[in-house]
């Protein structure tokens, strides 16, 4: 069990954390300098062998520190989970440094994460895109980027070629409806939502 | 609105995917498998690097059904998003509801009752049977032996059609709702699910008899596609792909949710982590599940099958909607502001049957969430493919992949 303890003594061992309150895991800040070396030690002292997930938050454009990632690790003795939060100084080239040496686990998720919020992995082995094609100029999920996609140069040349066609953004309008996260409680309301970008707006970016 | 209709030929993608692999000198050639292949159940792609028979690189390529579901989660309220969970995992819905429901229940401090957990555990583990059936039927098949798929798809299908009666749909069931579930269960189905699980164990000794002791498939499978304990773990595997290599991690023992610490039952674990050892590991989770199944309904819960207090949360009972000012309203709110979430952020993985299913949530409170990650275990455990598949032969590939179960609609999101 992650016990109070345990807490106590991985915050004494390491002063540069901080400690987030959460409903659920224990949970650290690590700055991205001593974030490889904290979960190195994580893993061959404290018995965190398992990293389950490794993605990014966008806290939207305007944020002080846009970019962040989050890390969560399983441990087979302690049978419980640590999280733990990092914040990419630089909003415009956010980068992180890579765990993948360490957790092999970490390779496809951190190309995940590059893929879709531009976050750039010092050291990683392979960062190229992964669920997009390589030459895809967008980062997908960042709260910028249009629900319903922008017009794209398809990536096959000779397809183009013949039928001048490209990836067109998904047709909004009549539905699906859609809710937002942010703004007063009525605008969660679902409603249809014109996203793309023809007629009424400007393309973005 | 109209819509136009475009033709768009597709170039030679296999002859695109040998190009891929450059700088191969004469006795080394480059085949590519996929993305549309029987062996890659769905659409993953692989570029290999073959000398003579033997595989020497192996890269997967995937996305190819990325469908941005993160986003459409940032878009839609929690109850709305049920429905795209179905499509993760689409061989064990029922699985992905449950695990999504669990999530968001997490953030808020809402009890759900025991007859809902008690449903929630037995679709979980019908689910898990649907889903281990079809991948040893499939892995059989993989390995050359037509048969036992017959006597799994017609398991299956037994299945489905109780899905069916329980949620309206066979295959995408959108069964949970934030705070219970979107309706109790039919009289008299909880005896039609244990005459089913009572017959199960005859079929799976048929498939038993035609494939454990079989000379063909030990050979096609024993030994081949080793994991050791150690690249499992470093891999990120989860469920019955990492119990085969004798780790004993089951969330179900380990973090109990919805009940499942009331349940007796093993957790099967392998010894060499082989593709045979992934297949036994799978054939006795089955029987496990079974008597969870039967331990479910020996003590069925009576009472509420949904959290009745959560009244910003769970939508009230239809009748009361039609004939109470204070429940329309309270129907009104979550239908089309979204239940209401308190901000946090959460992490949870439920034992699916292909491995952790885990989704992370940051709330700032109202119906939407601010950002869904879906950690999704077929995305981790082919993740190990770049290291698995070199050292073996080509034929050995579609053993190694089928053993893997794995469902691109979950690993593409």
């Amino acid at each position: 069990m992650i016990d109070e303890d345990f807490i106590k003594s991985l915050l004494e061992k390491h002063s540069y954390l901080l400690q987030r309150e959460t409903v659920d895991w224990f949970t650290v800040e690590c700055a991205p300098e001593n974030l490889v070396s904290f979960v190195q030690s994580v893993r061959d002292n404290e018995g965190f062998e398992l990293l389950v997930d490794l993605t990014a938050i966008d806290h939207d454009e305007g944020a002080e520190c846009r970019f962040s990632t989050v890390i969560h690790l399983y441990s087979l003795i302690h049978r419980g989970y640590l999280r733990i939060h990092s914040i990419c100084s630089d909003n415009d080239k956010p980068s992180m440094p890579s765990v993948s040496s360490i957790y092999p686990a970490a390779n496809w998720h951190e190309r995940e994460t590059f893929d879709m919020f531009g976050i750039r992995f010092t050291d990683h082995p392979n960062l190229k895109r992964i669920l997009m094609w390589d030459e895809y100029p967008y980062f997908p999920l960042r709260k910028d980027f249009p629900l319903a996609g922008i017009d794209t140069p398809l990536p096959a040349d000779d397809v183009v070629e013949v039928t001048q066609a490209s990836v067109e953004p998904a047709p909004m309008m009549g539905g699906p409806f859609v809710s937002s996260s942010a703004g007063p409680m009525s605008d969660s309301e679902p409603r249809a939502k014109d996203e793309s970008w023809t007629e009424k707006k400007e393309k973005p970016l | 609105m109209s819509t136009t209709t475009k033709e768009i030929s597709i170039g030679d993608i296999g002859a695109k995917g040998a190009d891929a692999a450059v700088n191969l000198d004469g006795d080394k050639m480059a085949l590519n498998v996929g993305p549309s292949h029987p062996t890659t159940h769905g659409v993953l792609r692989l570029i290999m690097e073959l000398n003579g028979d033997l595989i020497e690189k192996c890269e997967p390529v995937l996305g190819y059904l990325h469908r941005g579901d993160e986003k459409i989660a940032e878009n839609m309220t929690y109850n709305q998003f049920v429905p795209y969970t179905d499509r993760l995992d689409y061989l064990a819905p029922l699985a992905n509801n449950v695990a999504y429901a669990l999530t968001v229940e997490k953030l808020t401090n809402i009890e759900i009752p025991p007859r809902c957990q008690a449903i929630r555990v037995l679709v979980c583990e019908m689910a898990r049977v649907s889903s281990h059936l079809l991948g040893m039927g499939v892995f059989g098949m993989d390995a050359g032996a037509w048969t036992p798929f017959m006597y799994t798809f017609t398991e299956r299908e037994k299945l489905y059609t109780l899905f069916e009666e329980l949620t309206g749909a066979r295959f995408t069931t959108s069964y949970t709702r934030i705070g219970g579930v979107a309706r109790d269960i039919p009289e008299g189905w909880l005896g039609r699910v244990e005459k089913f699980v009572d017959q199960l164990p005859k079929a799976i000794g048929e498939v038993e008899k035609l494939l454990t002791r079989n000379r063909i498939f030990l050979d096609r499978t024993e030994g081949i596609g080793e994991i050791t304990k150690e690249d499992a773990l470093a891999y990120g595997l989860t469920g019955p792909n990492l119990r085969a290599c004798g780790i004993d991690l089951d969330l179900r023992k380990d973090k109990p949710y919805s009940g499942y610490e009331q349940y007796d039952f093993d957790v099967p674990i392998g010894t060499r982590g082989d593709c045979y050892d992934r297949y036994l590991v799978r054939i006795e989770e089955v029987l496990q599940s079974i008597r969870i199944i039967k331990q479910v309904i020996k003590d069925f819960p009576t009472g509420a099958w949904y959290a009745e207090d959560a009244k910003k949360i769970f939508a009230p009972p239809k009748e009361k909607v039609l004939t109470s000012m204070e429940e329309l309203i309270q129907n009104f709110m979550i239908v089309t502001e979204g239940p209401q979430i308190p901000a946090g952020e959460v992490y949870f993985e439920a034992e699916n049957p292909k491995g952790a299913l885990g989704f992370y949530i940051v709330s700032k409170g109202g119906g939407v969430p601010y950002r869904m990650k879906i950690r999704a275990p077929s995305f981790c455990n082919l993740s190990i493919l770049e290291k698995l598949a070199p050292g073996h032969f080509l034929s050995d590939i579609t053993v190694i992949l089928g053993s893997l179960d794995f469902v691109m609609g979950e690993c593409d999101r």
